[in-house]
């Protein structure tokens, strides 16, 4: 990633917070003096206590929330509502149930105004992608959960996002379902390098995809340290975490982010 | 295979037995079901009627009151061979129907359309509600009185009332139904790149549209409800007006003829709506096996 040090990053966080106030006046700090950045082509994994606020921070790259204080940028420009060089692969199912397969990929081109034509074309050459060619007229309700996040990832892929953001993409697919859906994500990722963003809760997951593993307080978030991964690519996401740096790497990260997970689990029991 | 509701009832084979012979007495024991039920279906009407005949022969009820089956077959047969007092049966029915389908496509349309509208629009539902909730508290049948004063005794006054009785369901419906549009669903649709417009009509309406349908099956009864309670209060013609008629020479056979008469009709209706409803919804997981 050295060779990037010169370029605009894709993604920056400078000194961003995130205020709620709820309708009975209550105010909550999600994110607090958040700081992070990303260069182009780099994946970068955020871990964090439960609830601490990691989705808002994606939240805020996609302009669908804005920041209270702080600014968020995109290639250099600040981010003025949805951007359409973002793409978001949620934690829970956001596939258009009424729709089959092929009409929810090609939802993203002709939203932007594609032909339907070249939509279909590119919709069917994604699913060949995904390997799920033989079922584009199924509907989401008779896929199972993999199946359908691969549909997810056409969906989201077929934009060609310059910024990835994906949101515990996995963390409801049962263990094997999600080793083979971080090898299809790498794979996809190698061939265009978006610049991605990976909240998940999961430390091992984190090592294994990311170049970079941010490491959040409990709430309000705020970085706590950042850890550069430097394991070889292409990586083989089933056999690197039985590899001593890998271990390591997991070892030392865990250490820092404990105390979190601690305090955010101490402060749920007392509010409970 | 088939998940049969009475597992009970499959017989246990020995060991070996081949699976197209499991799966046919399986099939066997789902058809012995199904048939049983329509057996006890066709038994419980024969079972109802034969007594209500039986009571009012044998002079157990009074039939000047509750008429009997015969009876009411004996009227309906005069009034489609004969005509009614008010013209033929046909055109009666034709006249309560056309008040009832113009008030419930109008009062479903708009009901429809406002309920997205405010739905979508947080400002305006948080204006108009506490008006929606005090109208919604008017027992609509008293409004008859009122149009058929302001509209005459004509077509006009039923359609309002059947307007105003399919208005409220639907678009209480369609407002829940677009409030309960899943989140994430809106929101990937926006950075899919779905403008406003977009986000409206290919998320939030699908995702309402099993509200609205529940609130249609039911409101094409209350538009009936509408058209024959506006009958009663002041009309030429019309099944409400039969009924009335009915009621003033105390011709009980009558009343219940065109009582069942509407039933049939509503029933027919609801069987439409049912068969467009499943065109619609092909994306959703079966859910029931209708057991008829």
């Amino acid at each position: 990633m050295k060779q990037n040090a010169s370029q605009v990053p894709a993604i920056e966080l400078i000194n961003v917070s995130r205020r709620f106030v709820s309708p009975t006046g209550k105010s909550l700090t999600a994110l607090r003096d958040f700081n992070m950045t990303v260069a182009p082509g780099e994946f970068v994994a955020v871990v964090g206590p439960t609830g601490c606020g990691k989705s808002t921070t994606l939240n805020l790259v996609t302009g669908l929330a804005r920041p209270s204080a702080g600014e968020v940028r995109l290639m250099g420009q600040p981010v003025n509502g949805i951007d359409p060089r973002v793409g978001f692969v949620f934690q829970t199912d956001a596939l258009f149930p009424w729709r089959n397969v092929i009409d929810n990929v090609m939802a993203g081109p002709l939203f932007r105004g594609k032909a339907h034509k070249e939509a279909m074309r590119s919709a069917k050459d994604w699913l060949a992608r995904v390997g799920l060619s033989r079922f584009e007229q199924h509907y989401p309700h008779q896929l199972s959960g993999g199946m359908r996040k691969r549909v997810s990832l056409a969906q989201t892929f077929i934009n060609e996002p310059e910024i990835l953001l994906m949101d515990e993409p996995f963390s409801a697919l049962d263990v094997q379902t999600r080793t083979v859906m971080h090898e299809e994500l790498l794979r996809l990722w190698a061939e265009r390098k978006a610049s991605v963003v990976f909240v998940t809760h999961d430390l091992e997951e984190a090592v294994a995809l990311a170049d970079k593993v941010y490491v959040l307080t409990a709430g309000p978030a705020t970085v706590k340290s950042v850890y550069p991964i430097d394991l070889p690519r292409p990586r083989i996401v089933a056999e690197i975490r039985y590899e001593q740096r890998f271990i390591e790497y997991c070892r030392t990260i865990w250490e820092d982010l404990r105390d979190e997970v601690e305090t955010s689990y101490r402060r749920a029991s007392q509010a409970a | 295979m088939t998940d049969a509701p009475l597992d009970s009832a499959l017989p246990v084979f020995r060991p070996g037995t081949s699976d197209a012979e499991i799966e046919a007495a399986a099939i066997k024991v789902l058809q012995r079901r199904k048939h049983a039920v329509r057996f006890w279906q066709v038994a419980i009407l024969v079972g109802i009627l034969g007594l209500w005949e039986l009571s009012s022969n044998r002079l157990w009820i009074d039939p000047f009151f509750y008429s009997s089956p015969s009876a009411i077959v004996a009227r309906f047969y005069e009034w489609v061979t004969e005509g009614t007092a008010e013209g033929s049966l046909w055109y009666n029915l034709w006249v309560t129907m056309e008040e009832a389908l113009i008030g419930f496509v109008a009062g479903s349309v708009t009901g429809v359309l406002v309920g997205i509208g405010l739905g979508r629009n947080q400002f305006l539902s948080d204006i108009f509600s506490v008006y929606i909730k005090a109208i919604n508290s008017i027992p609509r049948v008293v409004l008859a009185p009122i149009f058929i004063m302001i509209m005459g005794l004509g077509l006009a006054s039923k359609v309002a009332l059947a307007f105003i009785m399919v208005f409220f369901v639907v678009f209480a419906n369609a407002f829940q139904g677009v409030r309960e549009a899943d989140r994430n669903m809106i929101a990937n649709a926006r950075i899919l790149g779905a403008s406003n417009w977009e986000v409206t009509r290919t998320v939030v309406v699908p995702s309402a549209m099993s509200w609205i349908f529940a609130s249609l099956h039911v409101s094409f009864g209350f538009a009936i409800i509408g058209a024959i309670v506006g009958e009663f209060v002041g009309a030429r013609f019309g099944i409400g007006q039969l009924i009335s008629i009915a009621k003033g020479t105390f011709d009980a056979a009558g009343m219940y003829a065109a009582i069942v008469l509407v039933m049939l009709v509503t029933l027919v209706a609801e069987f439409i709506m049912t068969m467009i409803e499943n065109r619609l919804a092909k994306w959703r997981p079966q859910q029931h096996t209708d057991m008829q």
